[in-house]
């Protein structure tokens, strides 16, 4: 969020990022087998899925839906497409090549809004399938080379992918995680996928270069096998810092593909330009061109939720605290939003509800178990005084605990003897008439002063008194 | 020759119908025709006689309890080996599918099923269906019934072989470049190549997939009509079926040709034999007779179709093929690794012409050559779409012989690849195009051989085209066997 230009040593970073998401439709891209995480292995094939002789590839059309979704949320143009077939062998891939979307995608030319205001392009979202899972038995590192068998799941294989292809205009390692934190809301907000990186339905590749500021872009590489929002923080620091030992000791950066290896928390050389796939694309003669009629088109982006950006503007707007401070951007993330905003409507004060449910809900989900009237009731006890900032939390713990409950029941319970503004106007009035050096010096301005009435009241009240309100009641009394 | 000598789909499909002929009579009938000659022309790499007659048996069941079993009841019919049989091994003629069962039938299986007909065996092809004479097959050359020291023609030389020997009364080839059609004409029988998208690819094992069709081999027209308009419609299996019904063909047979425009293609590449393209002109003036009229077209773009076609062919062939890696299915050639594993299992399971194929059509995907050959070969295949368009603006159908040539030995052209190919130079281009034609017997060539007559149509243009075959079938001379 910082404005000043992220450097290492005299280099600037240029990083893009290929961001592969599963959608979360109820069948594969190209047959009817079921797209679900997590089953028994090779209990979701048919013969579409597994390539047999003579199968053939039925484009879904709810998948179809969900990339378009992904499209018009990041602002891209939905236009006519084309699938190919990107050949290449290896043992998960059934038919020996992907059916993917190669000159012609489905979204180009779109956008992503960083909380902080600057814009990432995005080149294009397209389709495509996923792999079978293979795992490598024996060996080391579970690498296929040198292990002695390989098991292979196809339940995953034609699951219907995204890959959203961002432009290199990244240049921290902070922006990177901003990014594909804010991505990943937006996936889930317009329901195209769980995004979950660490299931591996959200994949993340970063395009890792580093130049001198004004001298034209440096070779770069790709590093794969990222598989959280942190990890892909020190992924790009590591390689940045490794392009930069290079060229500083006079030699050249190889353009490659790299293995983000997490537990040594370095990336190694994965295959090099030289022995890279010729992947001989050519339009997948088993399927037809796809054009999406403009009524579809505008269909989908009516329907578009809210997304991120706009809910946290809302909340900005409602609550004064700033869109991309800690609060609203936790708020937003947890999808706890319109929760904050549904305690307002019971008569709470919509900024102390943010602040609350920022630190009280961390465990609650998008849809907390604690009614948001019985939040409110805890909000407008502590507003008005009732409840002491720390007896408010402490009801606040107890309803939480308890998935909800009647705030002045609680506070009753605990002994929290509401004071009314009568009982605690006397009391101040009392503590004037025995402290009558410190009032006169809090009347002659020294702030100090206050210290000891406070405290004195505070006494006398056994603690049940509200600090804010006596200090209010203090200086209305000195000011009138 | 048998009872069922000059039987007929719709003559046994009526009679069966009707409970004039019990299906499992007629099966045995086929089954003897079989096991007679089976031996000397070897159509088939299975004959399913138990299947045969357990399917022939459940139609009489119907009849017997009134149920219709369909308009092609009892038909005896031969299926190519490389259209998916639910449990039956389907090879295409390949090493590296020897043994596989299919757990599922093509969609034309299903259909041809439900109609009634009753399936006798999975004929032999070249391997892949890469080729003119049924030479390529891992299991042995099919021999032509009128001459069993000749090809059969191909690659469904086992389909058309099995209709003239009368091993089966219908039988289904796929053609990507002439393959129903060219060895239709060799053995003398009835091929149809229909309009792409006509009939669902849904199970056909693919060689190229935007060139391949499945499509009938029948001893007469009529036959082929009413095989074609069990088997077409729309598939949603298939993306690429056209979203339409049945095609209705028979209603058309019974009109003559009066007043219809035959295109004769002035520019066609030469070096038919001279019987050839005697039958040709013999056919013009048969259609003539008939109150045709014959206008002359040009297809400037047709002799560059070979050439296109054997870049677009092998390019969709290495990738179709590469999925026979030995990982999931057929032959595996156990190895050091997965790479060599690959190697040596594709290396013992792919005859010679498949593996020239892969890697031209490697080669011509390959990066830095995808433009000068690929990507000229598709601009090709518009300009000959292109010709046929302003062809059938002037022409309704247009006529061309099938085969240059007549069937010819075995062996004498297995080294030539390049003269193998020629085989194909009037089939190839309507297949680059998308649409129908088919080939009808019209009298003999050299040896007494048969000749095949090409009657070729605009895209959907079925109809036309089987009245200008039917009347083909009415005038054709007598000669062929």
């Amino acid at each position: 969020m910082t404005s000043e230009k992220f450097m290492i040593d005299e280099y600037e970073l240029v990083v893009g990022l290929e961001v592969h998401v599963e959608l979360a439709t109820a069948t594969k891209l190209f047959s009817a087998s079921a797209n679900r995480f997590g089953d028994d292995p090779n209990t979701h094939i048919d013969p579409v899925t597994l390539g047999l002789p003579g199968a053939l590839p039925v484009l879904n059309r709810q998948a179809v839906e969900l990339a378009m979704r992904i499209g018009l949320a990041l602002n891209c143009t939905v236009q006519p497409c084309t699938f190919h077939r990107k050949n290449y062998f290896y043992p998960d891939m059934p038919k020996a090549y992907q059916i993917s979307q190669y000159d012609q995608p489905l979204n180009i030319d779109g956008w992503l809004e960083l909380p902080g205001g600057k814009r990432i392009g995005v080149e294009r979202a397209h389709l495509e399938e996923d792999t079978g899972k293979s795992t490598h038995i024996g060996g080391t590192g579970g690498r296929i080379h040198g292990s002695d068998y390989s098991l292979i799941d196809f339940n995953r294989a034609g699951v219907p992918l995204v890959e959203i292809v961002g432009r290199p205009d990244i240049s921290s390692p902070d922006e990177a995680r901003q990014y594909v934190t804010e991505l990943r809301q937006i996936l889930v907000a317009v329901g195209a996928s769980d995004a979950k990186m660490e299931e591996g339905s959200m994949r993340c590749d970063a395009n890792v270069s580093v130049r001198k500021p004004g001298a034209p872009l440096g070779t770069r590489c790709e590093i794969k096998n990222v598989n959280s929002v942190r990890s892909l923080g020190r992924a790009i620091e590591y390689e940045a810092r490794r392009q930069i030992a290079l060229i500083e000791s006079g030699e050249r950066v190889r353009q490659e593909t790299r293995h983000w290896d997490e537990n040594d928390g370095r990336t190694h050389t994965l295959r090099t330009k030289e022995d890279a796939d010729d992947y001989r694309y050519f339009l997948e003669p088993d399927l037809v061109p796809l054009a999406p009629e403009s009524a579809w088109i505008e269909r989908v982006r009516a329907a578009l939720p809210m997304l991120p950006r706009e809910r946290r503007a809302r909340l900005s707007a409602a609550t004064g605290a700033p869109a991309d401070g800690e609060a609203i951007m936790v708020v937003v993330e947890r999808g706890q939003d319109d929760y904050v905003l549904a305690v307002a409507t019971h008569g709470a004060d919509v900024a102390r509800a943010l602040v609350h449910v920022k630190e009280a809900y961390a465990e609650q989900g998008a849809s907390p178990v604690v009614p948001a009237a019985d939040l409110a009731g805890m909000i407008v006890l502590e507003t008005s005084g009732k409840l002491t900032s720390t007896q408010a939390k402490q009801v606040l713990a107890d309803i939480v605990a308890n998935g909800g409950g009647d705030a002045a029941k609680i506070a009753a319970d605990k002994g929290f003897e509401a004071m009314d503004t009568s009982a605690l106007e006397s009391m101040v009035d009392e503590v004037i008439a025995t402290q009558a050096d410190a009032w006169a010096k809090y009347c002659a301005g020294e702030e100090k002063a206050m210290g000891a009435l406070v405290g004195a009241i505070m006494k006398a009240s056994k603690g049940k008194a509200d600090g804010k309100a006596v200090t209010a009641l203090l200086q209305s009394k000195r000011n009138s | 020759m048998t009872a069922s000598s000059n039987s007929t789909a719709a003559s046994i499909a009526a009679d069966v119908r009707a409970g004039r002929r019990k299906a499992v009579d007629v099966v045995e009938e086929y089954l003897a025709n079989i096991a007679r000659r089976e031996s000397d022309i070897h159509a088939f790499n299975l004959v399913t006689a138990d299947q045969a007659r357990a399917m022939a048996a459940a139609v009489d069941a119907d009849v017997a309890a009134g149920r219709d079993p369909g308009p092609l009841a009892g038909v005896p019919i031969a299926l190519k080996d490389n259209m998916c049989t639910r449990g039956v091994p389907t090879t295409c003629s390949s090493r590296i599918l020897e043994g596989w069962k299919p757990p599922y039938d093509a969609t034309v299986v299903t259909r041809l099923a439900a109609a009634g007909a009753v399936f006798v065996g999975k004929t032999n092809l070249d391997e892949f269906a890469m080729g003119s004479s049924t030479e390529n097959s891992a299991f042995g050359v099919t021999y032509n019934p009128h001459d069993t020291t000749r090809v059969a023609g191909g690659s469904s030389g086992g389909s058309a072989a099995a209709v003239a020997a009368e091993f089966a009364a219908a039988s289904l080839g796929s053609d990507t470049g002439g393959s129903i059609r060219q060895p239709a004409a060799l053995c003398g029988v009835v091929g149809v190549k229909p309009t792409y998208g006509t009939v669902s690819r849904y199970g056909l094992v693919a060689f190229a997939s935007s060139l391949d069709q499945i499509g009938p081999f029948t001893t007469d027209v009529r036959d082929s009509a009413l095989l074609l308009e069990v088997m077409s419609g729309h598939d949603p299996l298939d993306s690429t079926s056209i979203p339409q019904p049945p095609l209705s063909l028979q209603s058309s047979l019974e009109q003559d040709v009066k007043g219809l425009r035959i295109g004769r293609i002035t520019d066609l590449p030469g070096g038919s034999d001279p019987e050839v393209e005697a039958r040709l002109v013999e056919a013009f003036d048969a259609l003539a007779a008939a109150g045709a009229t014959i206008v002359d077209v040009e297809l400037p773009s047709m002799k560059y179709g070979l050439t296109a076609y054997y870049l677009i062919a092998p390019a969709e062939a290495s990738s179709n093929l590469a999925r026979y890696d030995g990982v999931r299915y057929g032959m595996r050639v156990d190895a050091s690794d997965t790479n060599a594993m690959y190697g040596a299992t594709r290396a013992a399971g792919f005859g010679d012409e498949v593996k020239r194929r892969i890697m031209l059509g490697t080669y011509a995907l390959s990066a830095g050559y995808y433009d000068a050959y690929y990507g000229k070969a598709l601009k090709v295949r518009r300009l000959i779409s292109d010709d046929f368009a302003r062809a059938y603006q002037k022409a309704d159908v247009l006529l061309t012989p099938t085969s240059p040539i007549v069937a010819f030995p075995v062996g004498a052209k297995v080294d030539d690849p390049l003269s193998m190919y020629l085989c194909d130079v009037f089939t190839i281009p309507t297949n680059l195009a998308g649409h129908p034609a088919m080939s009808v017997p019209f009298g003999a060539g050299a040896d007494d051989l048969p000749v095949g007559v090409q009657v070729l149509a605009p895209t959907l243009g079925e109809a036309t085209m089987f009245r200008v075959a039917a009347q083909l079938e009415r005038s054709a001379p007598g000669g062929a066997r």
